[in-house]
C-alpha cells in the first residue's frame, strides 16, 4: 500500500479578481511573476524542496494556463510513479455536479485522492503567496506540540492586524481564539492561509460539515476544530511572504525584486524556484539600450532604455522607448518611442509606437476603483494599443482597441476601455 | 523519419588550446544558452529522426552531463531515444576508438539491431540548422551510396580544417582532399553524411576487416570511384568551431540580427537542457550595449559586444569588451577583461588585467571563490 507522510492539497482555483485585467484570461496563480515565474511556482518549489512529493492541484477558474505550464510536474521533479502532481478539477458524480463552492468544498470533493496515498498529515496550500518556506520544520513543530491542527502565521504591525485573520495563542503557541478582520485586535499575528492538519482530523471535520454551504477553512473548519476543543497551534513565521492578492501589492512585490540585494532573493543556490523554462535564447541588449537596475528574461530585445522594471522572456523594447517603473510580462512587444511610468503589461500585449502610458495626475478609476488604484496603469493579456496615443494612471485596458477607443488619441486618468472584441475589465 | 542518427562527438582539437582541457569540442558552450552538440541534436529531432547515438571518448564528462536526458530535445524515449555511447572493453577489443570509421565499428550492433533504412552521421561541432529530410529526399533521388553536406569554404586560408571537395554537373564528388595545405576547390565537406544503412555496415566491416579506422580517408576517399558519393550544397549558415578563432567569431556571430533571428526566433528551434536560473539581474552601474546576456547574470559594470554565458556575476567599474564570458563565472570589481575568452567557472579577482592584445586571450583561472 501506498504510504505518504505528508501531501500538500494546493488551492488553484480563484480568479483573484482584485487583479483586474491580469486574472481575466487566467487564473492567479498562473500569473507571471519576477519576469519568468508564475506565482504558483513558490508553493511548488516550496513543496520539492520541503521533501514533499506529492501536491493535488486544485483548479476551476480558467485552467488551461496552470494546466499548461503544470504538465506532469517535470520542471519541479513532481514526474513520479507513486504521488507526484495531480490536477483536481471539479468532476460530475452520479448523484450530483458541483463546483468548488469553497476551500473546504474543493478539498472534501478530493477525499478520495487524498485517501489513496495514506498520509499521516494534509497540508493545505494556497496558490497566490510569494515565499520560500520549509514545510518539513512545520512539521516538526506540528508534531512536537502533538497538534491537530497547526496554522503557519506571520506577525504584523498591530495596526494593520484589521485586515487579516488574526489569531490568539498563548504562550505555549495553542490558538485560544480567532478574530476575523477584528476591529480591535488583540493579537497582531495573522494568519497566512498555510494549515497543516492531523489526516484524521481533518477528514472528519470535512465530512461533518460537508453539507456546509461554500465550505470555507478560515470560516467554517477551523472554527469547527476549535470547538471541538481540539488542539490548534500557531506557528510563527518571521521571512519574507508576500500575499500578492492586488495589484498594488503586486507590482510592490515585483518592484522588491529589484534592489541590490532583495529581501526575497532567487539568486541563492539554495532554496531555488522552479520554473516551466520553455524560453532558451539569451537576451540582446543593443548598442542604443540603456539597462539600470532591472530584470530582464530570456530571448528579451532591448533597444531602448529600461528602469526600475522586471521584463519578462521575449520582450521586444523598441528604440527610443523609456520603460519606467513597470512590469511587461512575456511575448509582448514595445514599438518605439514609447513613455511608460508605473504600468502593468500582461502577456502577448503589443503596444504601437510614440504611445505614453502613466500620464498625468491619479484619478480613482470610474469602474472599479478598489481594484485599479495605486497610479497604475493595467493592460490585459493579448491587448493591441494602438500608436500615438497617451493613456493615464488607474486605467485598465482590455482586447484589441483601435485609435476610435481613444477619443482625443487619449485614455484619461481613471477610465477603462473594453474593446469590442470580447474584452472585459 | 526513416532514418536513425549518429552524432561523432569524440574528438579534441589542439587548436581549441586550454579549451579543451575541460571538455571535449561537442560541449563547447555556443551563444549563450547552447552546447555545441544541441545544433546537431535539435536538427535531429527537428527531422523526426527517432533514435540517436552520440560516440564520445575525449573528456566526456561536461557532454554526459549535458546529454543526462533525451526529453530536452524530445527524442522519442519508449521507441528510439538518445544512446551516449563512450568505449568499453569487450571480450573482443580493448582498445579507444582509434578513428570515426572504428568508433561506428565498436558500435555496430547499435546499426544492427535498428531497422530505419538510413542513416545520418552528423558531427558535435558544427554551429547550423538543416533539416536532414531534403538531404535524404536528394540521396534517394541521386540514386547515392553517401551523400555529403557541402558548403563553400568560410575562409579559403582555413581550408586544411576541412576536407576539400570537386563535384562534376550532376553532383558526384569525384575528387576528395582531406585537410588539404591548399586546395584548389572551394567547396568543403560540413562532415554530415547520409547512408543506407546496411551499406554503411557493409563498408564499416569491411573497413575494419582490413585495419583502417578513419570514414573519409578510409571510406570516402577509398570508395570515391566505386561507389555513387553525391554532394548536397548547402548555402545556409554553418560554422565549425574547432579552433579557437572560429568558436569566439561564431559566438560573436550572434551578435548580428539576422543570425540571432536565424537561429532564436525562425522555426524550427534549437533546444538545450534547460537550468532553472532567475532572470539576468541590472544593477545601478550597468552599463551593456550589444551585447548577450543570459540567465542568472547579475551586471553591475561596463558590458561590450561580449557574449555572457549563464550565471556570470560582474563586479562594480569592471570592464568586459569583445569578450565570451562561459558559463558561471565571477569577476570581481574594478576589472578589465578585453579580447579574451575566460574559462567557465573561473573567479577573477578584484582589480584584474586581462586583455588579448594580438589575438583571442583564454583567460583560466583557479582562485578560490569563497575566501573565509
Amino acid at each position: 500500500m501506498i504510504k505518504k507522510e505528508m501531501i500538500a492539497m494546493l488551492l488553484a482555483g480563484g480568479q483573484g479578481s482584485r487583479l483586474g485585467v491580469l486574472t481575466e484570461k487566467v487564473a492567479k496563480p498562473a500569473v507571471a511573476f519576477g519576469g519568468k515565474y508564475r506565482i504558483i511556482d513558490f508553493p511548488l518549489s516550496n513543496c520539492i524542496n520541503s521533501g514533499i512529493d506529492t501536491v493535488g492541484v486544485l483548479t476551476q477558474y480558467r485552467p488551461l494556463r496552470l494546466n499548461a505550464h503544470i504538465g506532469i510536474g517535470i520542471p519541479w521533479d513532481l514526474d513520479r510513479n507513486e504521488g507526484g502532481v495531480t490536477i483536481l478539477p471539479p468532476y460530475e458524480k452520479s448523484t450530483d455536479s458541483e463546483w468548488y463552492t469553497g476551500t473546504a468544498n474543493a478539498v472534501y470533493q478530493n477525499l478520495e485522492y487524498m485517501e489513496q496515498y495514506n498520509p499521516d498529515y494534509v497540508l493545505i496550500l494556497s496558490g497566490d503567496h510569494i515565499y520560500k518556506m520549509d514545510y518539513e520544520i512545520m512539521l516538526d513543530f506540528h508534531k512536537a506540540n502533538r497538534a491537530d491542527v497547526t496554522i503557519a502565521c506571520m506577525p504584523v504591525p498591530i495596526e494593520e492586524a484589521g485586515r487579516f485573520g488574526i489569531m490568539v495563542a498563548d504562550e505555549t503557541g495553542r490558538i485560544t481564539e480567532f478574530e476575523e478582520k477584528p476591529e480591535h485586535p488583540s493579537s497582531n499575528l495573522a494568519s497566512m492561509g498555510i494549515y497543516i492538519f492531523s489526516w484524521p482530523v481533518l477528514k472528519e471535520a470535512l465530512t461533518a460539515l460537508k453539507d456546509q454551504s461554500s465550505c470555507d477553512f478560515g470560516k467554517h473548519i477551523l472554527p469547527y476544530c476549535r470547538e471541538k476543543g481540539q488542539r490548534l497551534f500557531a506557528y510563527e513565521y518571521n521571512s519574507y511572504w508576500k500575499d500578492v492578492g492586488t495589484l498594488g501589492s503586486y507590482w510592490e512585490a515585483n518592484m522588491e525584486l529589484i534592489d541590490i540585494i532583495p529581501e526575497f532573493n532567487l539568486y541563492e543556490e539554495f532554496w531555488k524556484i522552479y520554473t516551466k523554462g520553455d524560453i532558451i535564447p539569451p537576451q540582446y541588449i543593443s548598442s542604443e539600450a540603456v539597462v539600470d537596475r532591472c530584470l530582464i528574461g530570456e530571448g528579451a530585445e532591448i533597444y531602448g532604455e529600461v528602469h526600475d522594471s522586471v521584463i519578462g522572456p521575449n520582450v521586444i523594447i523598441g528604440k527610443g522607448s523609456v520603460i519606467r517603473g513597470s512590469i511587461i510580462m512575456r511575448n509582448t512587444s514595445i514599438g518605439q518611442d514609447v513613455r511608460m511610468d508605473k504600468a502593468i503589461l500582461a502577456e502577448d500585449v503589443v503596444v504601437g509606437d510614440h504611445v505614453e502610458i502613466g500620464f498625468g495626475e491619479e484619478v480613482p478609476n470610474v469602474y472599479k476603483p478598489s481594484v485599479y488604484s495605486f497610479g497604475l496603469a493595467t493592460i490585459g493579456e493579448r491587448s493591441v494599443i494602438p500608436s500615438n496615443v497617451r493613456i493615464g494612471r488607474n486605467t485598465a485596458i482590455s482586447g484589441v482597441t483601435t485609435p476610435e477607443d481613444y477619443p482625443g488619441g487619449e485614455l484619461a486618468g481613471g477610465q477603462v476601455i473594453a474593446a469590442k472584441d470580447g474584452g472585459r475589465v | 523519419m526513416r532514418a536513425i542518427g549518429i552524432i561523432l562527438a569524440g574528438g579534441n582539437s589542439s587548436r581549441m588550446r586550454e579549451l579543451s582541457n575541460k571538455r571535449a569540442v561537442a560541449a563547447m558552450p555556443i551563444a549563450g544558452s547552447y552546447r555545441a552538440v544541441d545544433f546537431a541534436l535539435s536538427n535531429m529531432a527537428n527531422s523526426h529522426i527517432q533514435k540517436v547515438a552520440v560516440l564520445t571518448q575525449y573528456n566526456s564528462r561536461s557532454l554526459n552531463e549535458h546529454l543526462s536526458s533525451s526529453k530536452w530535445w524530445d527524442f522519442g524515449r519508449k521507441q528510439g531515444g538518445l544512446f551516449v555511447f563512450t568505449p568499453t572493453i569487450t571480450r573482443e577489443n580493448s582498445l579507444w576508438y582509434q578513428g570515426t570509421a572504428d568508433a561506428i565499428y565498436q558500435n555496430l550492433t547499435f546499426l544492427k539491431n535498428s531497422h530505419e533504412p538510413y542513416v545520418v552521421i552528423a558531427s558535435g561541432d558544427g554551429v547550423y540548422k538543416l533539416d536532414y529530410n531534403k538531404v535524404l529526399e536528394y540521396h534517394i533521388a541521386k540514386r547515392a551510396d553517401v551523400t555529403v553536406v557541402c558548403t563553400a569554404c568560410p575562409d579559403p586560408s582555413e581550408v586544411e580544417r576541412f576536407g576539400a571537395v570537386c563535384m562534376n554537373d550532376d553532383g558526384r564528388i569525384e575528387e576528395f582532399e582531406e585537410k588539404p595545405i591548399v586546395s584548389s576547390y572551394n567547396t568543403v565537406s560540413t562532415g554530415i553524411y547520409v547512408i543506407r544503412r546496411r551499406q554503411l555496415i557493409e563498408l564499416i566491416e569491411k573497413a575494419a576487416q582490413e585495419g583502417r579506422k578513419d570514414f573519409v580517408n578510409d571510406i570516402l576517399i577509398r570508395y570515391k570511384n566505386l561507389k555513387r558519393i553525391y554532394g548536397y550544397k548547402t548555402d545556409a549558415y554553418w560554422s565549425n568551431i574547432s579552433t579557437v578563432e572560429s568558436y569566439y567569431q561564431t559566438n560573436m556571430d550572434f551578435l548580428k540580427p539576422e543570425i540571432r533571428n536565424y537561429f532564436f526566433r525562425q522555426d524550427p528551434p534549437i533546444k538545450t537542457k534547460i537550468d532553472d536560473l532567475p532572470p539576468a539581474k541590472y544593477n545601478p552601474g550597468a552599463h551593456v550595449s550589444n551585447s548577450l546576456v543570459s540567465s542568472g547574470c547579475i551586471v553591475n559594470g561596463t558590458v561590450e559586444n561580449s557574449v555572457l554565458f549563464r550565471d556570470v556575476f560582474v563586479g562594480n567599474n569592471c570592464v568586459i569588451r569583445n569578450s565570451v564570458i562561459l558559463n558561471d563565472v565571477y569577476i570581481g570589481d574594478n576589472t578589465h577583461i578585453e579580447n579574451c575568452i575566460v574559462e567557465s567557472r573561473d573567479t577573477i579577482r578584484a582589480n584584474s588585467y586581462y586583455c588579448g592584445e594580438s589575438g583571442i586571450r583564454i583567460v583560466v583561472e583557479k582562485n578560490e571563490r569563497y575566501v573565509l
